[in-house]
């Protein structure tokens, strides 16, 4: 048993009557940096960090702890804390699967919807900063950094289709854009923001250097498992094998976990590659068949799909070929269903090149 | 209220961010002087829940840890 105290400090209220920046922060360079140029300018400035069910922090970092690696902690809320403002993380993985289903503006090179994705963060970061009193909002887009989302026409485009207009900053790439509404105000100096534009960082460190920003969590990008090929592949595996484009909150999460095996066009296997993916699919056992070694080291698996017998013995093989008895003549594989009941069923494992690469997703 | 009974949440299973946003949701529902157990999984939450509650301004009175299951102990404060 362990413990630990941590005593508080409240960030300082809003004073008087500055005005009030909602930023987005995704918990990368790029949104920090623009948080902070507009803090700098007095503005009070809180920010907002959406849920989507594809973040890629803390999913995969709680499942796979890596020795000596960064410390589990989600990006987004270091950031703040480093900037000394508040954030409010808000669920929205339910209304976010219209982006992904069904993106107006289609798809990036994968299966991501970055331009529906950033209009739909702006509308929700709008609706947010109305309800709770904010003057406008910041976001770290940088122009022609990105080749979907952050073009020349789409940034206009999505402060349009949004709905915050003029209300929307880009304090990084505002010297390339329209004036805003809190620069016409005077609440933000526009020759104290920026120009830049393109994939080259080297500025963006710069500035960073210079606010002394010396712990950066991530470069931009890379925050969304849905820029990933691998991620994707298996998330349109999910679509073809369902016959829809649908998805529940747990689907979308198991395809952050495991190896995916599919046999067939019926069901596919879920293997935990290591013991933080093996505790976390056995919090499943009471929704999925699952299966897992008796009498050697192995990993847990479940079988999502439908699945008859000759198919169990098939996915019991494959799940022995990934444990300690590998190179066993047989291995008694412990089959366990949702409802209680279960089986052991001694099976020869399945012999690497038997199991053809198309099988993994 | 600081002698009423704490009030439970079962975050097992939740990873993160999910245990922050539904600690957040209850932590705004409850009157000042309420003492919250966060019951989690997700080791991320020894970071995340203590960097929430300074930034939002409520008490971490301690962490613990038993069999797997990290018992974060909130004290709400003055909204």
């Amino acid at each position: 048993m362990t413990s630990s105290t941590t005593s508080t400090s409240a960030p300082d209220a809003r004073t008087g009557d500055a005005p009030r920046a909602l930023a987005l922060l995704s918990g990368g360079l790029d949104s920090m940096l623009a948080a902070r140029v507009v803090m700098d300018q007095g503005v009070h400035v809180e920010a907002v960090n959406f849920y989507t069910g594809f973040c890629v922090e803390g999913h995969t970092r709680a499942l796979r702890p890596s020795k000596g690696g960064p410390p589990k902690r989600h990006d987004a809320l270091w950031v703040a804390e480093q900037l000394g403002i508040r954030l409010h993380i808000v669920d929205v993985a339910e209304d976010y699967k219209s982006v992904v289903i069904d993106p107006r503006f289609g798809y990036g090179a994968h299966l991501n919807p970055c331009l529906d994705c950033k209009i739909f963060m702006a509308t929700r970061a709008d609706d947010f900063a109305r309800d709770r009193g904010f003057d406008f909002l910041i976001t770290g887009e940088v122009l022609d950094q990105r080749p979907k989302s952050q073009r020349p026409e789409a940034l206009p485009l999505i402060a349009r289709a949004s709905g915050t207009e003029d209300r929307l900053l880009r304090p990084l790439s505002a010297h390339h854009l329209r004036e805003t509404l809190p620069e016409r105000r005077g609440w933000v100096d526009r020759t104290r923001l920026y120009g830049f534009h393109g994939r080259n960082r080297k500025p963006q460190l710069a500035l960073a250097a210079e606010l002394g920003l010396e712990e950066i969590t991530q470069p931009a990008g890379g925050c969304c498992f849905l820029t990933d090929p691998a991620y994707s592949r298996k998330l349109g595996d999910l679509f073809e094998s369902r016959g829809a484009r649908d998805y529940e909150l747990d689907d979308i999460v198991l395809l952050k976990v495991g190896r995916h095996v599919r046999p067939g066009p019926a069901f596919k296997v879920i293997v935990g590659r290591e013991d933080g993916e093996n505790r976390y699919l056995a919090g499943y056992r009471d929704r999925f068949i699952s299966l897992e070694a008796i009498g050697h080291e192995g990993p847990l698996a479940l079988i999502d799909g439908t699945i008859d017998d000759e198919g169990l013995t098939l996915a019991a093989r494959i799940v022995a070929r990934y444990g300690q008895g590998r190179s066993a003549p047989a291995v008694n594989m412990q089959i366990s269903r949702p409802d209680g009941s279960g089986e052991v069923r001694t099976v020869a494992p399945l012999r690497p090149d038997r199991i053809p690469d198309g099988w993994l997703l | 209220m600081s002698d009423a009974e704490p009030v439970d949440l079962d975050l097992r299973g939740l990873l993160c961010p999910l245990p922050v946003i539904r600690t957040a949701a209850r932590v705004d529902a409850l009157p000042s002087g309420s003492l919250l157990v966060a019951r989690c999984t997700d080791p991320g939450v020894r970071e995340d829940l203590p960097s929430w509650c300074r930034m939002h301004g409520h008490a971490i009175e301690g962490i613990s840890e038993r069999d797997g299951v990290i018992e974060v102990r909130i004290r709400v404060q003055p909204a």
